[in-house]
């Protein structure tokens, strides 16, 4: 398979991604399509590293799923607190803005 | 063979990526998104890269995910309501991404870059190796190899911050203190008197006051 | 010294007068030491006006012009305006006028506001107004003239309504200074027709050297110069039809109405006129109309004065008459016979509001004359006082007067042609006259004493009423500040009211006697080099035979004896015939006693549409258009930016979805760019 079909899965999963985060209201949820997201663009940075047979692109995925997981350890500790505060964990209900 | 393998792969990543999307339950949602990682790690496999393919499974899928499975078990899994608060975004998201999957699909396919249409190039015998990614992380990317790992310690340090008790580890999981010993915040300190919240001036302050309750 | 110095000395002291006592008045020991200064420095400016004379008079008749210039304060744009005093016989002559009648005006108001609480602010307001009308006769080119002018009516409207809580006062002041400006605004439109359409030239001297060169006669931008200077004159002299207000200034205190709407004030429409009679000369046309409205002024207002009875308004419109005279004169270009009238005018009028200053001090207040009665023998000097002014104003034989009053219509008569109507309206007007002023004074002085000249003969004490009083609408005041004080003066206990009075008695009685027709000819000769270019000028001096002098002079000797005979028999003997003419005559009565119903023209034709514009735009185009355009802004802007605002509502997936949106079309963007 060339490298084209790689990137067109990469893109689909991106747009499921994007899709999950504009349709779901749990921020848990929001947060795994946003996982998705990533993972779709790590896919297309080792599809173009494959593509142009260096190792840059596994680099940078890598560094990618680090911040992936930084992310996720921030938001989880934020959901974390709003449920201990008892505040609903619905994004929707959660707008009021300070000042 | 390589090419069923594709397939497999393929479709594995994308049916958990809808079913992270569209199952109900976010615990089942979490476990849609283990089985897309390891499609994807499969996928990694199929382009050469062993060793993010692996990472992948044990970091990703085995760190992230657990930490995800833990939360999730400790926040609940209540299903969300169907009926939405906020502004109906279900259609309008959905035909939003077909478009920006069509618009990146011309853009892929009609790209000018050749080489897309290609296998990829001619490899040289140590790619995708383990000694080949520690040799680029420490000399040409050494950088952002160090900042990563600053990262990691900022964030480590931001989940303690965020998960910390108010008073000691023993103290029971404490009942909101009253309002007027809550901490306060940038915007409740440089609030000016009677001049009220951007909420308020266009009056949205009353409704949330009521919902408020508990805070 | 030259007379140019002697005048600058003359024009500061009122101002340093003015400026003393308004920053220090009120700091100064004593009860009247503002107004001793005040005094003080109009007396001295009368002394600096004399020493100015004395040496005018040093230099031969031919070299009797002289200017003086301060300040540069403007040269560009085709005006150089400058600050320049022009001294020669004309305005030395109304130099000492306005500075010798101020002066003993000056002495009689020290005792006339003595317990008002505005004592130091009148003084001030006095001195301000004799330095301005100093400016205005000083004045050497249109700037410091129009300067004079507006100054003049702006000390007429803080004087008018100087008891500034009285509302009939400060309308009034509103009144005379509305219309003040409408003579100021002719003044100036005329002073643009004249200068910029004409000589170019803002001097005077200029002006009249280039007058012949630049217009032709009766060119029409001089006609409509001419004219607008005369709507200017008229509205300073209240002539109609711009007089309305010249009775209602009667509000002021009494000193006032002397000084300014009497002597001074009111004749500066008649300097004006003989300042710039080159002008006249050459624009006959606006001379004519000038003659015409001084004439129908004396007569209208001499009719309106029979039926009047606050003391204060007979005395008013018999200004507004006299003045009629001497404006109907220097149009006709008999500027030293109008002149002459000005001065006789000055101390006879002066002299009876000072007079009647002290009967109504002797009332407590009231000035009607339907309330007094008898007080010959209470006011034994007023009553003098009052007869020397009435015999002068009615022109009586060998008075000032008879002589004044008397040049003017012989040479008006002497003109011929149609000014023969002049003449024979000058001689009914004087009748009028006779007959009014007469009227005023047996009313007053004769017949049966009323209650306060009883008290005032048995007691020696002045009537009180119990409340201060609006002599008008008899609306109770108080005597704080804004009123007039609680202290009422007669001339008879005052020695400064007598020795003011007594001097105008005086001038009044015996001032005549510098220009006696075949007896001598001071004013005439004193002023000749003033107009001694003006053939006009010498056709008419010459133009009256001696026959019809000496005609005149016996007619104006018996109408003045028939009018007060006539004021005798009505108002002493028999006043029932006053009462049935009144009846029969129904019409005529009302005419007069509404004063020929001009206020309620006025009143209908300015006024009330005046008035409604000003609430149209008030209530309608204010609120609805002004405010709609501002509001509507504001709400405009309010509604763009709630809209705007909506973009900010909190909700996560609403971002998320704008950025995607944004992102898809950045993509599109350059995809499109790439093909």
């Amino acid at each position: 398979m060339t490298v084209a079909w790689y990137l067109v899965v990469s893109a689909l999963i991106f747009c499921v991604g994007a899709a999950g985060v504009l349709v779901r209201r749990s921020p848990l949820v929001i947060l795994l399509c946003l996982e998705l997201m990533l993972n779709a663009g790590n896919l297309a940075l080792i599809a173009f590293s494959r593509m142009t047979g260096t190792g840059d692109g596994q680099i940078f995925a890598i560094i990618v799923m680090v911040v992936a997981a930084c992310e996720v350890v921030v938001g989880l500790g934020i959901i974390v607190a709003l449920y201990r505060r008892r505040l609903p964990i619905d994004v929707d209900q959660l707008r009021r803005l300070h000042g | 063979m390589e090419d069923v393998l594709f397939f497999i792969a393929a479709i594995g990543a994308v049916v958990g990526a809808i079913g992270v999307i569209a199952l109900r339950n976010p615990f089942y949602s979490v476990l849609a998104l283990v089985s897309h990682l390891l499609s994807l790690a499969l996928l990694f496999l199929l382009l050469e890269a062993q060793f993010v393919a692996a990472a992948q499974i044990v970091v990703y899928a085995g760190a992230v995910m657990v930490l995800y499975v833990f939360v999730v078990s400790y926040v609940g899994g209540q299903g969300e309501p169907l009926a939405s608060i906020g502004p109906g975004l279900g259609g309008v998201g959905l035909v939003l991404c077909i478009g920006l999957f069509v618009e990146l699909s011309i853009a892929i396919l009609g790209s000018g870059l050749h080489a897309i249409d290609t296998d990829g190039a001619k490899l040289g015998p140590g790619f995708g190796t383990p000694g080949q990614i520690g040799q680029l992380l420490l000399t040409k990317f050494l950088f952002p190899f160090e900042i990563a790992s600053f990262l990691l310690l900022v964030a480590a340090v931001g989940a303690v911050v965020l998960a910390r008790r108010r008073r000691g580890i023993d103290a029971p999981d404490e009942p909101l203190p009253p309002r007027d010993r809550l901490e306060l915040t940038a915007a409740e300190v440089m609030r000016i008197p009677r001049a009220g919240s951007q909420a308020e001036s266009i009056g949205l302050g009353q409704e949330e006051k009521e919902e408020r309750g508990g805070w | 010294m030259s007379p140019t110095t002697w005048a600058w000395i003359c024009l500061a002291l009122p101002l340093a007068g003015c400026l003393f006592n308004a920053f220090v008045g009120r700091h100064l020991p004593g009860e009247r030491t503002a107004g001793w200064i005040g005094t003080l420095a109009i007396g001295l400016s009368f002394v600096a006006a004399v020493g100015a004379f004395v040496a005018l008079m040093g230099h031969s008749p031919d070299d009797r012009t002289f200017t003086s210039t301060a300040w540069d304060y403007a040269d560009s744009v085709g005006v150089n305006a400058k600050l320049t005093i022009l001294i020669d016989p004309l305005s030395v002559y109304m130099m000492l006028v306005v500075s010798g009648v101020s002066a003993l005006i000056h002495l009689y108001s020290c005792v006339y506001v003595w317990k008002d609480r505005g004592f130091v602010r009148y003084f001030a307001y006095l001195n301000f107004f004799v330095f301005s009308m100093l400016l205005l006769v000083m004045a050497g080119n249109f700037v410091p003239l129009i300067i004079g002018w507006a100054f003049v009516g702006a000390a007429s409207y803080m004087l008018i309504s100087f008891w500034f809580r009285r509302t009939t006062a400060t309308r009034a002041g509103i009144k005379a200074f509305v219309i003040n400006v409408i003579g100021d605004v002719g003044l100036v439109l005329g002073t643009y027709f004249i200068v910029f359409r004409g000589s170019g030239s803002l001097d005077f001297l200029d002006t009249f050297k280039h007058v012949q060169a630049a217009f032709p006669p009766n060119d029409s931008d001089l006609v409509a110069g001419c004219i607008l200077l005369l709507v200017g004159a008229f509205a300073k002299s209240a002539q109609v039809p711009l007089h309305t207000w010249l009775p209602d200034a009667m509000e002021g205190p009494t000193p006032v109405s002397a000084l300014i709407h009497a002597a001074t004030m009111v004749t500066a429409g008649v300097y004006l006129i003989a300042r710039m009679h080159p002008l006249f000369e050459d624009a006959t046309a606006a001379a004519d109309v000038g003659t015409v409205v001084g004439c129908a002024t004396l007569v209208i207002a001499a009719t309106i004065a029979l039926s009047q009875t606050d003391i204060k308004r007979v005395i008013a419109y018999s200004t507004m008459s006299q003045i009629g005279y001497m404006i109907m004169a220097v149009s006709a270009s008999a500027y030293a016979a109008g002149l002459f009238h000005l001065f006789t005018h000055a101390f006879f009028k002066a002299l009876l509001f000072m007079a009647a200053g002290s009967i109504i001090g002797a009332m407590g207040g009231e000035q009607s004359l339907d309330k007094m009665g008898g007080f010959r023998r209470a006011l034994p000097f007023t009553f003098a006082c009052f007869l020397a002014g009435g015999l002068a104003l009615s022109a009586f034989p060998l008075f000032s007067g008879y002589f004044s009053k008397d040049d003017i219509l012989a040479l008006i008569g002497g003109e011929g042609g149609w000014h023969w109507i002049l003449y024979v309206l000058g001689y009914l007007g004087a009748f009028l006259t006779a007959l009014y002023t007469f009227r005023m004074i047996f009313r007053a002085f004769l017949g049966p004493e009323c209650k306060e000249a009883r008290e005032l003969r048995e007691t020696g004490h002045i009537a009180h009423h119990e409340h201060p009083f609006n002599p008008e609408t008899y609306e109770e005041e108080d005597t704080d500040v804004g009123f007039p004080g609680p202290g009422h003066y007669i001339a008879e206990q005052q020695w400064p009211m007598k020795v003011a009075m007594g001097t105008l008695a005086i001038g009044a009685i015996f001032g005549g006697l510098i220009q006696v027709p075949f007896v001598d000819d001071l004013v005439n000769v004193y002023l000749r080099p003033d107009f001694v270019n003006d053939p006009t000028y010498e056709k008419v001096i010459n133009g009256p035979s001696d026959g019809l002098v000496i005609f005149g002079l016996i007619l104006s000797a018996v109408i003045a004896i028939g009018g007060i005979a006539l004021a005798y028999v009505i108002w002493v003997r028999r006043p029932s015939i006053a009462v049935a003419f009144r009846e029969r005559f129904r019409p005529l009565y009302e005419l007069s006693f509404h004063k020929w119903w001009f206020d309620e023209l006025y009143d209908a034709v300015f006024v009330r549409p005046g008035a409604t514009v000003g609430r149209w735009a008030s209530n309608v185009f204010e609120r609805v258009v002004i405010d709609g355009l501002v509001n509507g802004t504001v709400s405009v802007v309010r509604a763009g930016s709630s809209v705007v605002r909506g973009a900010q509502d909190g909700f996560l997936r609403v971002y998320a979805a704008l950025l995607l949106l944004g992102l898809a079309l950045v993509a599109l963007w350059f995809l499109l760019q790439s093909t």
